[in-house]
């Protein structure tokens, strides 16, 4: 008991320090924690705490892709792949022409040899493209089937259309990424969750309503022609207006893409002032828009967003110059949105919000009020009562409560771990928690000593006997955190870090420390009178 | 300096007397949360119902709550909680989880938004939770606290003779379901928090149970012809002046959050607190007499196993 290396106190109080230091870049304003840092080497893990959202206010978005569009979007590309290759082997099909249903696309050819022209086709069709990383030739993406009567059924694999959604979200978090970037939001965080699912969070941001807007929106953006009269209904589509109710018929041959565009900018109509958003193709996408301009003059043409005609203008002469604008009776915010998705690309698949957790700056900022409040006024009674129930003994014990509340943080840091709302809870309950290991030496301490050992003795054995029973009782909370970390999710996660951490701290603070200024103060005082 | 003693010295109170009387009152509180669990039930938040919840503070003035709850209703949006906290100007809104899958639940708030503006409330919280989300959060909440409770008995089955887990496997589970009545009797919001409340707690009850039962089995080696009532009185009396010390601090630091950690967390704040309160009691009135039935003494006279465990 009483001896205590030298080596042992060193490291120690070489510990606490650097505990201390890891949490003073935290406790810095913003200007002179960036000065600091710039001042010290790099390697130095100089960071502040990373709050939660709920704490420093902004927004969670979970978004997912909506797998039933994905397969839709399948569906239909198998059913133009058919009947392209339909068309290039100039193979007739029979009654009712090329039906799609669920994940089967299916047509009926008579003629033998017409049939297996074509599925020589669509086997070449079927295998995807490119090997997997073993070598080994993936499964063919849909399976071709042939009834009796010259019904040929082709299905979609669940592979194909699950690898789809996997690709889809890899594209999305691109394409959101820069949509958010566009925003000016600092530090935002993307990234996939499980299978179909793509996690947005944005600290710190005052306009979700319009990230919510811009995150949610397919964007993709068509230039198709508007159907003359006497149409095959066939290559025709009714879609409705965004500024005017009723449907317009828009051929379903797309003009130019949204892909073809090169940039997008938020502007004023020269004579109108109204906002529009002026674009501009690439090569290829003006040359395409030329042409077909140039051969519709007098006809008016659609631009469609997402299934929707934004305006449908006539074409007044041919548009060679290879940029234009779009005007649609918008505020300046929506075109300015618009020029935004314009430029960050459409989604590949439609993404729907399955999850949002929005939190103002202001209550934010309450919540960390109220959280330092709480954690001084905890602190505060339970190092008052420590101290008026033990005495010196009892200044030890806030002392290591003050170095284990120092090294809890110190651990946030160092793990770059997210503080969060319930997280100031946890570390609050620890302040709670954490003089019981005290509590149970000391008051193994004076037991021990009314059964008549000596000081030294007795000191000796509270902290021996003590030890079992707080690693045993400790174990059990241990066991309560690590499940909530693996299973909570966001604030939830920031408690158990805070537990976690808590537990792990107080082994080291509460028995450790609290024995060594024990040791130090007993050779220090010489006391004849146990002060407990 | 005198020192404060919350917990008088050489205090001998016979515990196990009480057992004839705390038996049927925490099977009477346990049938009542039963009860109030299957008749009442918990008062879902949003994350294990589904919907939305929006936090409105006025921009000056009062919140007209009237006003709001007349307006959210014209919206046909199913019936729509309004309810003032805290200070004047601060309401929330809690909005039913809406037929239509999760595209419908981020329509109803455009609506409301819509119809409330922005020039009267700011709006300091949204959250919304489609129909999956939530589906999936009760899938993990309950498989937590699942998860917990086998990971607690593969821990006790380890650690302790059959005799102790069972105790203490009962001690936890009466913690446990007095937590759930106190949450039905109480309908405080029960969300994802609340669940980290309950593993906290049964990590919390175990703890006790474990200081008390560990000592019990010191107790047992040492006074091997000590009638074992008497036994459990004496170890339980010895352990006193820590529960009671333990229990305390931890129940001033809950108190500082209840009071000031905001509202935010209050329910979860409240909920540890009772939760605390009643881990203590169990382990004392509860884990420890259970002993006496299941004739731990056949134990103390083979304390062969005992002694490998301890110290």
């Amino acid at each position: 008991m009483l001896r205590f290396s030298s080596w042992k106190v060193t490291s120690i109080l070489l510990m606490s320090l650097l505990a201390v230091l890891l949490v003073v870049p935290s406790m810095l304003g913003e200007t002179s924690f960036k000065s600091i840092k710039a001042a010290l080497p790099k390697w130095l893990p100089v960071e502040q705490i990373v709050l939660g959202l709920d704490l420093q206010g902004g927004a969670h978005l979970m978004l997912e892709v909506d797998a039933a569009d994905v397969l839709r979007t399948q569906v239909a590309n198998l059913r133009d792949d058919v009947r392209r290759i339909l068309r290039e082997e100039n193979v007739r099909t029979l009654s009712g022409g090329i039906g799609a249903q669920g994940r089967t696309v299916q047509f009926r050819v008579t003629d033998a040899n017409d049939r297996a022209k074509a599925l020589t086709k669509l086997r070449l069709q079927s295998q995807p493209s490119g090997m997997s990383a073993l070598g080994v030739a993936s499964p063919p993406t849909f399976d071709i089937a042939e009834a009796t009567d010259g019904m040929v059924r082709l299905t979609l694999s669940e592979q194909a259309t699950q690898d789809k959604v996997r690709r889809a979200v890899d594209q999305s978090i691109e394409v959101l990424r820069r949509r958010v970037d566009a925003l000016g939001t600092t530090e935002p965080n993307i990234q996939r969750q499980g299978v179909d699912r793509v996690l947005v969070q944005v600290p710190g941001l005052q306009d979700t309503k319009r990230l919510i807007e811009i995150l949610g929106t397919t964007a993709k953006l068509e230039f198709r022609l508007v159907a003359d009269t006497g149409f095959n209904p066939a290559d025709v589509e009714m879609l409705p207006q965004t500024d005017q109710p009723g449907v317009l018929p828009i051929e379903k041959q797309v003009m130019v893409q949204g892909e073809d565009l090169t940039d997008a900018q938020p502007g004023f109509d020269q004579r109108t002032s109204e906002p529009v958003v002026n674009f501009r193709f690439n090569i290829k996408g003006g040359q395409q828009f030329g042409a077909v301009t140039s051969a519709n003059v007098g006809k008016p043409f659609a631009i469609v967003l997402d299934g929707k005609v934004i305006s449908a203008p006539r074409i007044l002469g041919p548009i060679t110059g290879g940029s234009g604008q779009i005007s649609g009776r918008f505020t300046v915010e929506q075109a300015s949105n618009l020029a935004i998705l314009l430029r960050a690309g459409a989604l590949p698949a439609k993404l729907t919000i399955v999850e949002e957790r929005t939190v103002g700056p202001g209550l934010g900022q309450d919540s960390i009020d109220a959280g330092k409040l709480a954690a001084y006024v905890a602190a505060g009674l339970v190092v008052l009562y420590m101290l008026i129930t033990y005495g010196v003994f009892g200044v030890f014990a806030d002392l290591a409560l003050l170095i284990h509340v120092v090294m809890i943080f110190a651990s946030i840091v160092l793990l770059q771990a997210t503080l969060t709302l319930p997280g100031i809870a946890g570390i609050i309950f620890t302040i709670g928690m954490a003089v019981d290991s005290n509590v149970l030496i000391y008051e193994r301490i004076r037991e021990e000593h009314k059964l008549g050992r000596s000081i030294v003795s007795s000191l000796d054995a509270g902290f021996n006997r003590a030890f079992a029973t707080i690693v045993d009782s400790n174990a059990t909370m241990m066991v309560a955190a690590i499940i909530l970390y693996f299973l909570g999710s966001g604030p939830v996660r920031g408690f158990a870090v805070s537990l976690g951490l808590g537990i792990l701290t107080t082994i080291i603070t509460a028995v450790t420390m609290t024995r060594m200024m024990i040791s130090l103060w007993y050779r220090w005082a010489r006391p004849t009178r146990l002060p407990i | 300096m005198k020192l404060l003693r919350l917990a008088p010295e050489h205090t001998n109170f016979g515990f196990m007397r009480f057992r004839r009387v705390s038996y049927p009152f925490s099977a009477f509180l346990s049938i009542i949360s039963v009860a109030t669990f299957l008749l009442i039930g918990m008062n879902f938040g949003i994350d294990f119902a589904g919907g939305t919840l929006m936090e409105l503070r006025a921009k000056s003035g009062k919140a007209d709550i009237a006003a709001l709850r007349a307006s959210a209703d014209r919206l046909g949006l199913g019936e729509v909680e309004v309810q003032g906290f805290g200070n004047e100007s601060d309401v929330t809104l809690r909005l039913r989880l809406q037929p239509g899958g999760d595209v419908a639940q981020r329509a109803a708030v455009q609506k409301v938004q819509e119809a409330l503006g922005t020039e009267t409330y700011d709006y300091r919280r949204v959250e919304v939770v489609g129909p999956r989300v939530s589906g999936e959060l009760v899938q993990s909440g309950t498989l937590g606290v699942v998860l917990s409770i086998v990971a607690v008995l593969t821990y006790l089955w380890f650690r302790f003779e059959w005799q102790f887990a069972v105790g203490a496997v009962i001690g936890t589970m009466h913690d446990l379901l007095l937590t759930v009545g106190f949450f039905c009797v109480t309908q405080l919001e029960f969300n994802t928090t609340s669940i980290a409340a309950i593993l906290t707690i049964v990590g919390y009850s175990l703890n006790e149970t474990v200081v008390v039962l560990d000592r019990i089995r010191e107790m047992m080696k040492k006074y091997k012809r000590m009638p074992i009532s008497d036994m459990i009185d004496l170890s339980i009396n010895a352990v006193l002046p820590r529960t009671i010390m333990t229990a305390t601090t931890v129940f001033l630091a809950l108190l500082a959050l209840v009071f000031f950690g905001g509202h935010v967390i209050r329910s979860f704040s409240l909920a540890m607190m009772w939760g605390i309160f009643v881990s203590t009691y169990s382990s004392i009135f509860i884990c420890s007499p259970i002993l006496i039935y299941l004739g731990v003494r056949n134990l103390a006279a083979e304390s062969g196993k005992a002694d490998s465990s301890v110290d």
